[in-house]
């Protein structure tokens, strides 16, 4: 009896260690986002802020364009999600429902893209780009984001598409339903929560993409969230309060989708795509 | 007799023109739909792969656009195999992609094992394994090196404190330290994420085989060993492989904590890639090292599938 009590304390203990370890950085840059600047340049570092500041909060606004890295981060987020989501589904459809040649080699050639190192692509790239006159244009991100979103939208849907008996579509073209109208008014809606799970792995994907967006946009003005706050950094100083308010403000949003759609996120991640 | 067989070869004749009709239609629809998706995927993943490697047998300076584009070759091949920042560099991205993968596989492996069971709180932990992965690997970077500042940063405060060090160190300014520092911060930051594709893994086992392994007299360890690690591993080998290709080709982290110094011993290939195309302009050498990055990924997926036998294809 003891010894089980024992064992339990112990398990609770770990679990609560490994929480506290994992949730700690996040601690500190509240921490640090909510620190007078004399308080944020003393060492050794005060453990709570003391007042409470909230100037690092304005300052990120403006001092930095950071409501237009917002919006730049959003449209080329939303846009890659809405291409990949369209595009995969009926490429995913194809794969699950049609017979056809060559679709071996089209899932493999999926897979294989979705291991390719992004730098080992990028000076062709860039160069196209340039040619096409994309670059610091919002289209020349989400073209090449999109072809980082399809491997994961096509086998994530493809899979959720095999569940869904062939029955119901069957039925429904007996009805007189085209194929493609049974597509769109029997495995859409069928598959709809499947969509949103990859439109969200999709979308966080292409929120957080560094690569691309820092070597392709050299304006100010187009940047995207994470390379905006990789350049808050000055040539002298760097505003550590800024940056973690700025961090905060990112990172909020995106604590809330997870602690919303948890359950989503865990099947999508484990049915299809291990890639983070 | 005769006469019916003759109808009915070409009432089969008409059915089977009629299914091969119905074949062809649907083999034309399913390239109309995947059409969308390949032309995308050619153009921005497969030419760009093939114009990588046709870039890297040339000179190419986009700072000097006069000098055009010659053909030389393996020459960058040539000059980057005597030099000793590719080699520094490609050591660094070995040492990094094992050590943090090594650890993200044993820390994911124990943390799986210890919430696979149902407890109060078990949500909150999940949720707490999925926000180190959801936020953009830019601001983990941002928040760790504030940590490891040698000055302000918590880091020292608490080793000093707790009484491990007895002086501030600077972690990201030293040689000995950086390349750990950036370790340590992609492993807080994918080692939940590894624990969850596990924990998803251990769940599929069905409970009884281990109910059957106790009646049978099998201790704890036997269990672990002859039921979990084999029904677990293809999980874990799917897991395994895409982690190290991930950390591989590693950029972000190194770039915000320490921007591949102090003196090179934290620069990986993707980052000496990425400065040589986008800093120097030298595209030729630059696509080389992309190159190189490539064909070392796909030998690392080779090694998983051919000699680790993963089967990617059920994952």
């Amino acid at each position: 009896m003891l010894l089980q009590r024992t064992k339990i304390t112990f398990f609770y203990a770990a679990v609560w260690a490994f929480v506290v370890i994992v949730m700690f950085p996040f601690f500190w840059q509240i921490n640090t986002s909510l620190k007078p600047p004399d308080q944020l340049y003393k060492m050794p570092p005060d453990w709570l802020p003391s007042p409470v500041y909230f100037g690092s909060y304005i300052s990120t606004f403006t001092k930095h364009p950071f409501t237009i890295y917002l919006e730049n981060s959003l449209i080329v987020a939303t846009a890659t999600t809405l291409y990949s989501i369209v595009m995969g589904a009926l490429c995913a459809y194809a794969v699950a429902r049609l017979q056809f040649r060559g679709k071996k080699l089209i899932l493999m050639l999926v897979l294989s893209v979705s291991m390719f190192p992004a730098i080992s692509i990028l000076s062709p790239l860039y160069i196209l780009l340039r040619d096409f006159n994309l670059l610091n244009t919002f289209e020349g991100l989400i073209l090449p984001y999109t072809t980082h979103g399809l491997p994961l939208t096509i086998w994530i849907l493809a899979s959720f598409f095999k569940d869904i008996p062939a029955e119901l579509e069957e039925s429904a073209r007996i009805d007189g339903t085209s194929r493609l109208g049974a597509f769109w008014r029997v495995i859409i809606p069928l598959a709809a929560p499947g969509m949103f799970t990859t439109a969200i792995l999709v979308f966080i994907g292409a929120w957080n993409e560094f690569l691309f967006a820092f070597s392709f946009m050299s304006k100010d003005i187009m940047r995207t969230v994470p390379v905006g706050i990789a350049m808050f950094p000055g040539e002298h100083d760097i505003p550590w309060g800024d940056i973690s308010a700025a961090s905060v403000i990112v990172t909020l949003p995106l604590i809330v989708m997870v602690l919303l759609f948890q359950r989503r996120i865990i099947s999508g991640l484990t049915s299809g795509a291990v890639k983070g | 007799m005769e006469g019916n067989s003759a109808v009915m070869t070409k009432e089969t004749a008409a059915a089977g023109k009629k299914l091969l009709n119905g074949r062809r239609q649907e083999s034309l629809l399913a390239y109309v739909l995947v059409a969308p998706a390949m032309l995308t995927i050619g153009l921005f993943a497969l030419y760009p792969i093939l114009n990588t490697i046709w870039l890297s047998l040339h000179e190419l300076k986009l700072n000097m656009p006069y000098l055009g584009k010659p053909f030389v070759g393996f020459t960058h091949y040539a000059a980057l195999s005597g030099d000793v920042r590719f080699w520094a560099s490609l050591w660094n991205t070995l040492y990094f992609t094992f050590f943090s993968v090594l650890l993200e596989l044993v820390l994911g492996f124990a943390i799986a094992i210890l919430i696979n069971r149902s407890f109060v709180g078990r949500g909150i932990v999940r949720a707490a394994v999925l926000v180190p992965w959801a936020i953009p690997t830019v601001v983990s970077a941002m928040m760790w090196k504030f940590m490891f500042n040698d000055q302000l940063g918590v880091i020292n405060d608490l080793l000093v404190k707790i009484g491990i060090l007895d002086h501030y160190i600077a972690w990201l300014g030293s040689r000995e330290t950086a390349l750990w520092s950036i370790i340590v911060t992609d492993v807080w930051k994918t080692t939940p994420f590894m624990a969850l594709l596990i924990l998803a893994g251990l769940q599929v086992i069905p409970a009884d085989i281990y109910e059957a392994a106790k009646v049978d007299g099998a201790t704890r360890l036997q269990q672990m060993i002859r039921i979990t690690v084999p029904l677990v591993k293809p999980a874990v080998l799917v897991a395994l492989l895409f982690r190290t290709l991930d950390a591989f080709r590693v950029f972000d982290i190194v770039f915000v904590m320490t921007g591949g110094g102090p003196a090179n011993s934290t620069e990986t290939l993707s980052m000496y890639a990425q400065t040589t195309l986008m800093r120097y302009l030298d595209f030729g050498k630059g696509s080389a090292l992309s190159v190189i990055t490539f064909v070392c990924v796909l030998l690392i997926s080779f090694f998983y599938i051919k000699v680790l036998k993963v089967d990617i294809e059920k994952r």
